[in-house]
């Protein structure tokens, strides 16, 4: 079912090692507006490498990513959210000494222009600024469900709330590209129905296209547009979740092939 | 029965957003504020508002700083000393040669010199964190020191290198300098420790004080939703100098009345450290309990035999001083990471409570 | 033109002209810096195999030096003492252990590096209520007489102390190598230091692993303390001078053993040569007091992890 879109960000042969270890080899794929595009493949299959490589934290040896049409090799973590592309970590990276709304707010940061004298003295763009965004966070907490725990310091909070308020963070920089690294690990059936729902409802009520790591097969099989698998850092297919499932590529890569 | 958050419903988000939320903590703020402006100064002894009131009100500028730093921002620093340390001598230079200027300007000017200096050694911090970082303020600490002590430019060629401090006066009254009463003194630090307290909650609880704790928390991800590391860093070096700097300078020129070395040393750095691990990492009104706590409580022990009419020797006295200063830093990093503000906060919710257990 | 002669000519047209007092200046330096490292040495053993910075390593010199020469105070033989003060220290890495780090498992590195700091006020405050305040000299028998040598160029100064100092440092090292590769303790040691869990699920026992580490630097401590109060007394002055280690780590790496040695050697080699050939002329000297931090802080921009540090990865 995959829905007609422009090509929001596009990766082209990318390669990436450590030392002599071969994370990614030249992989390419296309994320088109709108959609959700999974990545999948077993355990040290490059995934997670790949979403690093995308906002930047790791930067290939070789090939390009193109995003909204600029084409850019090397750029720093920051850069990359200030384009306007945010994430969710496999394992929760929260902040974890700061209240719920604080952690949210954060995800606003880069939006905010007060000088410090004005955050100083509290005064012009300093308050009002504080005033506008915690409205816009608002919007996103209540989207979530998450307003009973607004002023609750996120290290208290159970995980599967932890990894709420982590969409949340990234929400709140209503980011054009949202990803998403392993949103259901740990969780439990009716925590996975909840996190599935806020996904989806993400991308068809705010339109945010969105690329997400997953091992539930089933999940992943639901929500997505469209899938790459990616095994020992090479890509393996790609396609709609279907065309995925009937690769003999793809079932030998997870269930396993005898060489002889 | 009275303090009571139930009831009190907020209708807007600038509300939920004010300093102080619970109308009875504004009354108590206010008034606590009215009282020291007002009240003190012509109720207080002249030994308590001199030896105990100004000593404490200015370390706990120094707290604040340092607090900015290790609390907010989660970048240790071992220098304390130094940087109020060059507050000090600076204010003092600034104040000796360019007389025209009040001195309420000279004292925030010496912060902006002590800032510059926190900048230069929290460069470092772009490469590494935490506890290393320590190291380059050991190296503040020491180098400052010597280069103050060595370079007779800074206290104007005085021989004995030790000068006194300046007599300056505000609104017709002294008050810095052995002339100036230790009421004027007194209001005049109260001043400052007003402004500074208000800038640092205001701080706080906006982007950048935000953008400090992501990076205490976890720097990586604080990069990732894009904070810068360095800029946001080298602004906690710079802001927790400043504030290190003004309370150098105020000790000087408001305390002790001399400019010296011997005030700013190691031990003071370790002072500031430990009232900002007892009165609370992280916290405005910790950083006030802590440099009280810390302050008096040396006091409390030499004078504590006398009540009952033991007499202890001083050295004793000492070890005693260093063994539970150790006790407590340890107990409260166990027990209470938040320090005295924790303990405080947790007081004032059974009370909100009271007299229901839940 | 004048100044420039003066720091980058002068000093070391005086190094060639008297060979012999830049080669007593060296050996004076290299002495210190064994001190140094016996210091930081015990540091790199508590951080490699527990991860923390243990600030109160200085004063567990200091503390270790005051019981030796408490006990041989009141009449106890050296070898005693010595076999007591080992007792007490391995008491004290008990204590450290279940007082303070178990209850701090899991904390920031920042978190126990302060509990360290308390520590270290803790056990200053302690020992000198115990054994006074005063400073001691130890007596154990280690030679001090000065020692002329005669070189090639003209005669140089040793005092034999450093020299006894230079061979037990040397020994020390090698036992310890010995033990972490030798050893089953020592190879649980360095399991312990490459991954916690993983050692824990092959059956090594965590707990008592730090509390071995914390003897042994204890030990470690002891020795450096026996070493340096020979040259200056026992005294409060031996824990700001342990400070230094902390630079001579940056310098070293905080994982490298040879790096704790080599660091303190170049720590205490750079800051004599600079203090006599450019702090006294140039600066009116005392730069002793800052110069390893300074080189420590220039250090970090270049090579954050040290000379023989490892390279940080950082994952997400």
């Amino acid at each position: 079912m995959s829905r007609p879109g422009d090509i929001l960000l596009s990766v082209k042969d990318i390669s990436l090692r450590f030392g002599g270890v071969r994370a990614l080899t030249d992989v390419s794929f296309d994320i088109r507006e709108g959609e959700i595009f999974a990545i999948i493949g077993p355990n040290g299959a490059g995934k997670s490498s790949m979403l690093n490589c995308i906002n930047g934290f790791y930067h290939p040896q070789e090939g390009t990513i193109t995003f909204k049409g600029t084409q850019r090799r090397q750029m720093r973590p920051h850069e990359a959210a200030a384009q306007g592309i945010s994430r969710t970590f496999q394992n929760i990276a929260l902040f974890k000494g700061m209240t719920t709304l604080e952690n949210v707010m954060t995800g606003r940061m880069l939006k905010m222009r007060a000088s410090l004298a004005e955050q100083a003295f509290y005064i012009g763009r300093g308050r009002q600024e504080e005033i506008a965004h915690r409205e816009k966070v608002e919007e996103v907490i209540d989207f979530l469900e998450i307003q009973a725990i607004r002023k609750t310091p996120v290290g208290r909070l159970p995980y599967g709330l932890q990894k709420r308020v982590e969409l949340a963070r990234a929400l709140a920089a209503e980011p054009e590209l949202l990803l998403l690294d392993e949103p259901m690990a740990g969780m439990n059936v009716e925590e996975k129905e909840d996190m599935c729902r806020f996904v989806l409802s993400t991308n068809h009520e705010l339109g945010t296209t969105i690329a997400l790591i997953e091992h539930d097969m089933g999940v992943v099989m639901d929500l997505s547009d469209r899938v790459v698998v990616l095994d020992y850092g090479k890509k393996l297919a790609e396609g709609t979740p279907d065309e995925v499932r009937g690769n003999q590529d793809v079932i030998d890569a997870y269930l396993g092939v005898s060489h002889d | 029965m009275l303090y009571r958050e139930a009831g009190q419903f907020k209708t807007s988000y600038s509300a939920d957003q004010a300093m102080l939320t619970i109308p009875l903590d504004r009354v108590f703020v206010v008034g606590l504020t009215i009282f020291a402006i007002v009240g003190i100064p012509l109720l207080a002894s002249e030994y308590l508002i001199a030896s105990i009131l100004i000593p404490v009100l200015i370390l706990s500028i120094a707290a604040l700083g340092l607090n900015i730093l290790t609390g907010y921002c989660g970048q240790l620093s071992l220098g304390t000393g130094a940087f109020m340390a060059a507050g000090a001598y600076l204010a003092y230079k600034i104040a000796t040669n360019i007389t025209w200027m009040p001195i309420w300007i000279v004292i925030p000017l010496a912060g902006l010199c002590a800032a510059a200096i926190g900048i230069a050694f929290g460069l470092p911090s772009l490469r590494i964190k935490g506890f290393y970082l320590a190291v380059a303020t050991l190296a503040a600490q020491f180098f400052l020191l010597w280069l103050f002590v060595k370079v007779p430019w800074f206290v104007n060629y005085s021989i004995s290198g030790v000068p006194t401090a300046p007599p300056r006066s505000v609104l017709g009254f002294d008050v810095t300098g052995a002339t100036a009463t230790n009421e004027a003194k007194y209001l005049f630090v109260l001043a400052f420790v007003i402004a500074l307290a208000w800038i640092a909650r205001n701080m706080a609880r906006s982007r950048i004080g935000r953008s400090w704790m992501a990076i205490r928390d976890m720097d990586i991800a604080a990069e990732l939703i894009g904070i810068r590391p360095l800029p946001t860093k080298l602004s906690a070096f710079a802001i927790s100098s400043f504030y290190c700097g003004v309370a150098g300078a105020l000790w000087a020129m408001c305390y002790i009345n001399t400019v010296e070395p011997t005030a700013f040393d190691i031990n003071r750095s370790f002072q500031v450290l430990f009232m900002v691990i007892v009165g609370g990492l992280g916290s405005v009104l910790g950083s006030f309990l802590g440099a009280a706590f810390i302050f008096l409580l040396p006091i409390f022990l030499n004078s504590a035999p006398g009540w009952f009419g033991y007499t202890v020797a001083g050295d004793t006295i000492t070890h005693i001083e260093f063994m539970l200063f150790g006790a407590l830093i340890i107990f409260f990093l166990i027990v209470e990471p938040h320090g005295l503000a924790r303990l405080w906060q947790i007081a004032k919710e059974k009370l909100r409570l009271w007299p229901f257990p839940y | 033109m004048e100044t420039l002669y003066l720091i980058f000519i002068d000093p070391f047209v005086q190094m060639v002209v008297e060979p012999a007092f830049l080669a007593e200046v060296l050996i004076g330096g290299l002495m210190s810096g064994v001190m140094y490292s016996l210091v930081a040495l015990g540091f790199v053993l508590i951080f490699k195999a527990s991860g923390i910075f243990n600030f109160a390593q200085g004063i567990f010199v200091l503390f270790a030096a005051l019981n030796f020469v408490g006990l041989m105070d009141l009449g106890v033989h050296p070898i005693l003492a010595f076999v007591i003060t080992i007792g007490i220290m391995t008491a004290l890495a008990f204590a450290v252990d279940r007082l303070v780090l178990r209850p701090l498992v899991n904390q920031d590195p920042i978190i126990l590096f302060m509990a360290t700091i308390g520590i270290a006020f803790f056990l200053e405050g302690f020992g000198e209520s115990i054994w006074g305040g005063d400073v001691r000299p130890v007596r154990v028998g280690i030679p001090d007489a000065a020692l002329f040598w005669e070189a090639g160029f003209g005669e140089i100064l040793v005092q034999s102390s450093d020299l006894f100092a230079g061979v037990i440092a040397a020994f020390l090292v090698t036992v310890l190598a010995l033990f972490f590769h030798f050893t089953p303790v020592g190879r649980a040691l360095r399991a312990v230091a490459d991954d916690h869990q993983a050692a824990l699920s092959v059956g090594i026992p965590l707990n008592n692993i730090w509390v071995i580490v914390w003897a042994v630097a204890g030990f470690v401590a002891l020795v450096a303390g026996i070493m340096w109060g020979a040259k200056l007394g026992v005294q409060f002055a031996l824990s700001t001078i342990a400070l230094k280690a902390l630079p001579v780590l940056i310098l070293g790496g905080f994982t490298s053993i040879p790096g704790a040695i080599i660091g303190g050697l170049i720590v205490g080699a750079g800051e004599k040569l600079f203090e006599n050939y450019w702090g006294v002329p140039l600066l009116e000297g005392a730069t002793e007091e800052w110069f390893a931090y300074i080189v420590a802080m220039i250090f970090l921009f270049f090579r954050p992890q040290g000379l023989f540090g490892e390279k940080i990865i950082e994952r997400v």
